[in-house]
């Protein structure tokens, strides 16, 4: 395997890793409003991702990182083509991210309550918005031959945004709720259970009909294989959690999303940027990247820090995994 | 305005914001880990609630230093995408090793951190808020080489088809001495702000405690002395440092980049010896040279720039005319040059403001240093000031050394104008590598756009910083538990945790309780 190979493969890894963790943070702070209603409930709502949520976050500024790193051409025809709706999507992150920490820096209920509705309102904006920058990104945005974004400011959000937007926030409700089954007791646990019982099959569905699609412009075997992949592992998902299995369910539901990435990148390779203008002003791999000297030390880099990084994240996991249950009611 | 000044506006916006975190939330988590070392090692109460309250205000800052390092990360591709292109072979690669390299250590270990005590060994707890520090460290050593690059381009040669920096010798971009002299210097920055916030607060506690008649003797007291200690030697260390560190920059910068250096001199001819400046003035809105009037020192800049009392120092008239021989009298009629393009360049930066921002950075340190002195002094062998214009003033002055952070980084910035990547002296001209900022804004996006950015930016960014400071403010004024060990009034903490190892310390401290 080439370098360039190597590294959009290894993008690939990292953007997997981040829906995959930041994806059941996102969910939780979705569902505050609906599976949280009670005061106590809500807050072990929010300990459940507490210790996290930061540690996951990072998994996008390296995602980014890596396209920049790895692809200068790829961030730079990519990011300015969908200019508002990243920084739509960068003030969710900073409201969400604030108000993880504030919110318990003063105890009225209004401050609590206010807080708590800017984590569900900035991780929706955050995950939507990354979801339509990942859709747009491998199914298509209006670039011209430089590599410059045709038409205004919104020209960047067609139908493939839309899909990519839907698929991530669906996917994330329900594997926040599969993480709430697993990781809480009492009620809440109830509660998100019967949440994942009642969506998974629906809201797989926009994530499966968006790797179909790309599939289907320019899948391989291999692709075929891991879409099917991503469908069983959907059916698994669902068995797993209506049998009350919530570890395996949230297995099988997180195998879902790999298999259904996997398939999306695999099948998008090696174009980074497709352009709904003309097929010619694709952007790929071998345009936009840097050189193989630059790919080496990355390389190297990446080799030795990820599997270091993967080590400590499982252990700080590992040191969380007891069950959350919440207090009863005071004050 | 066009789309090039809007984008510069935000960025220098958007990253001075940024610069006002993380120098405190470096500074202070350093001092934080000593603390929380001393407790680990002494068991005095004193130190864990030092660790615990000062914990509290690192934190309370940090989240906010990420919220906006955020931005920062997306910048450079959505406003500066033709930079992006252009430096990509070497400026991703330093971001991005960043993030491996130093985010995930940060924000890993301190959520261990944060919702760690009682569940893990002490030892480990605090080895886990060291690998945070450790990791804010390295975070600032990557992006200040990746900054420093695009100041002094190294380990790169020219691709003869694309005109773009092909890199070649990565020690070399690390080793960079600019790199090295401008991340001690900034480490040296940063605690100053830890020092100055330290005696700031520790001398205002201790004042009305004094005032209120309070017990010397428990160890609230103690934690306000030691904060005032502690932080007023740090103080006048860093400030050692920084002067140490800022000396060794200003003579790079002399070879590296020498119309920054007297342009923030005010110097138009070139003169042997060289004579320092202590205060000048310009014609209103004007930046030619010569309309300036100054005070001089004499000899003094011919021992910054050279280290002895003879060697000339260019003057800006001299290098105007060089640069201007050398890279062109007008841009390059070009639409990548924008709305620039054919137009006449000014080599020099403004004058103004490369001037005032050295002379602020350096006078804000030493203001810095003089309240660090008056602390150390006024509470030795037990003493408490009660003066109130003494603890007063050293509260406000806890601003300083963040405006001498500030203006260190927009004299660094704007002094380097009109390029953004700043062609390396050392190398042969024709081998140059260099970037002009004209040319490294992004040419699709619209000025409608860029103003909508930077008014919500803004925006947004305002009210954090509100409140934020009215958090800090409240928290800091409630300081630490009263030492009998009821929980301040007014003060309910939030349920515990899940937990079943039993007779864990976690919840002896309620009030500073960290967790969610
Ligand atoms: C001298 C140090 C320094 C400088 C010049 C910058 N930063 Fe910064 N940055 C830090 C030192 C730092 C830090 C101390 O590591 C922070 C501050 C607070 C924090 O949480 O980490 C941080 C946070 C931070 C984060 C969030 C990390 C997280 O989620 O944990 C990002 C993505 C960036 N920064 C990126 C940037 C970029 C792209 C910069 C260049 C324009 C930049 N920073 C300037
Ligand atoms: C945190 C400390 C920093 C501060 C306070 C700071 C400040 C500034 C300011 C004030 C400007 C606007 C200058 C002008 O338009 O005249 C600017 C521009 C810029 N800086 Fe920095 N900077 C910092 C760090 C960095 C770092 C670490 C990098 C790179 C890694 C960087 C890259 C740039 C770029 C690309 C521009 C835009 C081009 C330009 O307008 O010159 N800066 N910065
Ligand atoms: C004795 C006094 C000082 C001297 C001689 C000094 C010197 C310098 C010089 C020459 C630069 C410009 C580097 C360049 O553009 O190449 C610089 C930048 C800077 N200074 Fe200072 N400085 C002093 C005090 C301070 C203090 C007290 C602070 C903060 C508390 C500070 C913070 C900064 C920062 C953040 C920068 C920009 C980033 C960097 O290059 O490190 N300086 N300083």
């Amino acid at each position: 395997m080439d370098l360039q190979t190597l590294w959009f493969a290894a993008v690939a890894v990292l953007w997997i890793g981040f829906l995959l963790l930041e994806g059941f943070d996102f969910g939780v702070a979705a569902l505050l409003p609906v599976l949280g209603r009670r005061i106590p409930d809500r807050h072990l709502m929010l300990r459940s991702i507490g210790p996290v949520w930061d540690g996951n976050e990072v998994w996008l500024i390296t995602a980014v990182g890596a396209v920049f790193a790895a692809f200068p051409g790829w961030y730079a025809t990519w990011l300015p083509a969908l200019y508002l709706p990243f920084v739509l999507v960068l003030l969710g992150l900073i409201i969400r991210a604030v108000a993880f920490e504030w919110r318990h820096s003063r105890h009225t209920p209004a401050w609590d309550a206010s807080w708590t509705w800017v984590i569900t309102t900035g991780s929706l904006i955050a995950s939507a918005g990354i979801g339509a920058a990942l859709g747009a990104t491998t199914l298509g945005l209006p670039i011209g031959a430089d590599g410059i974004r045709v038409g205004g400011a919104f020209s960047g959000l067609g139908w493939p945004a839309l899909l990519g937007a839907v698929a991530v926030v669906a996917f994330s409700l329900v594997h926040g709720a599969m993480f709430l089954a697993l990781k809480t007791d009492g009620p809440v646990r109830a509660a998100a259970g019967a949440f994942a019982r009642r969506w998974a099959p629906l809201a797989a569905l926009p994530l499966l009909a968006w790797a179909g699609l790309v599939h289907l412009r320019s899948g391989t075997a291999v692709t075929a294989a891991l879409w099917v992949a991503a469908t069983l592992a959907v059916l698994v998902a669902w068995a797993r959690i209506l049998t009350g299995r919530e570890g395996q369910a949230f297995a099988a539901w997180g195998a879902m999303l790999v298999a259904a990435a996997a398939t999306v990148f695999g099948a998008a390779y090696p174009v980074v940027v497709p352009s709904t203008i003309d097929a010619a002003f694709d952007v790929t791999i071998a345009d936009a990247s840097v050189s193989d000297y630059t790919l080496t030390i990355m390389t190297w880099a990446a080799g030795v820090g990820l599997p270091v990084v993967l080590g400590y994240q499982a252990w700080t996991y590992w040191v969380f995994r007891k069950r959350l249950t919440a207090e009863p009611v005071h004050a | 305005m066009d789309v090039l000044d809007i984008a510069r506006w935000q960025f220098g916006i958007t990253t001075v914001y940024h610069f006002m975190m993380v120098p405190l939330t470096i500074g202070l988590g350093i001092a934080v880990a000593v603390m929380h070392t001393m407790w680990v090692r002494t068991d005095k109460p004193e130190w864990l609630r030092m660790t615990r309250f000062w914990g509290r205000v690192y934190l309370i800052n940090f989240v906010l230093g990420v919220a906006t390092g955020l931005v920062q990360e997306f910048q450079f591709g959505l406003a500066w995408s033709e930079y992006s292109r252009f430096v990509g072979d070497v400026f991703g690669s330093l971001l991005a090793l960043e993030a491996l390299l130093a985010f995930f250590l940060e924000s890993t270990f301190l959520g261990l951190w944060i919702f760690g005590w009682g569940r893990i060994p002490k030892k480990v707890h605090l080895a886990a808020l060291w690998a945070a520090v450790v990791g804010s460290i390295v975070s600032a050593y990557f992006i200040i080489a990746a900054n420093s690059w695009m100041q002094h381009p190294v380990g790169v040669v020219t691709d003869d088809t694309t005109g773009r920096p092909v890199h070649v010798d990565f020690l070399a971009v690390l080793t960079n001495n600019t790199a090295l002299a401008a991340f001690s210097h900034a480490i040296a920055g940063a605690l100053m702000v830890a020092g100055a916030l330290l005696v700031g607060v520790g001398l205002w506690h201790l004042r009305r405690r004094k005032l209120a008649g309070q017990s010397t003797t428990d160890p609230d007291h103690a934690v306000w002395r030691r904060s005032v200690r502690l932080g007023g030697w740090v103080s006048l260390g860093a400030f050692v440092l920084v002067a140490i560190t800022g000396d060794w920059q200003g003579k790079l910068m002399y070879q590296q980049q020498p119309l920054k250096m007297s342009s923030a001199e005010a110097l138009c001819e070139t003169e042997a010896p060289a004579s320092f400046s202590i205060l000048a003035w310009n014609k209103f809105g004007s930046n030619e040279c010569d309309d300036v009037h100054s005070i001089t020192v004499p000899y003094l800049l011919s021992y910054l720039a050279h280290g002895d009392f003879s060697t000339a120092v260019p003057g800006v008239n001299e290098l105007q005319e060089e640069y201007a021989a050398v890279y062109g009298e007008t841009y390059p009629d070009d639409p990548s040059f924008g709305d620039k393009a054919g137009e006449e360049i000014d080599y020099t930066p403004l004058l103004a403001v490369t001037y005032w921002n050295f002379r602020l950075m350096i006078g804000m340190g030493a203001v810095s240093a003089g309240v660090a002195a008056y602390a150390l002094w006024s509470t030795r062998r037990g003493r408490v000031p009660t003066s109130r214009i003494g603890v007063y003033g050293s509260l406000l002055a806890v601003g300083a050394p963040f405006v001498a952070n500030a203006s260190g980084w927009i004299f660094t910035e704007m002094g380097r104008q009109p390029f953004v990547v700043y062609p390396n002296p050392d190398v042969p001209v024709e081998d140059q590598v260099y970037f002009f900022t004209a040319q490294a804004v992004s040419p699709g996006i619209s000025a409608a756009e860029v103003w909508t950015s930077l008014i919500t930016l803004t925006l947004v960014y305002g009210a954090l910083a509100v409140v934020e400071l009215w958090l800090l403010t409240t928290f800091i004024r409630r300081g630490v538990t009263s030492g009998d060990g009821h929980p301040t009034p007014g003060f309910t903490p939030e349920p515990p945790d899940d937990d079943d190892d039993a007779g864990a310390p976690r919840r002896d401290d309620d009030v500073l309780q960290f967790a969610y």
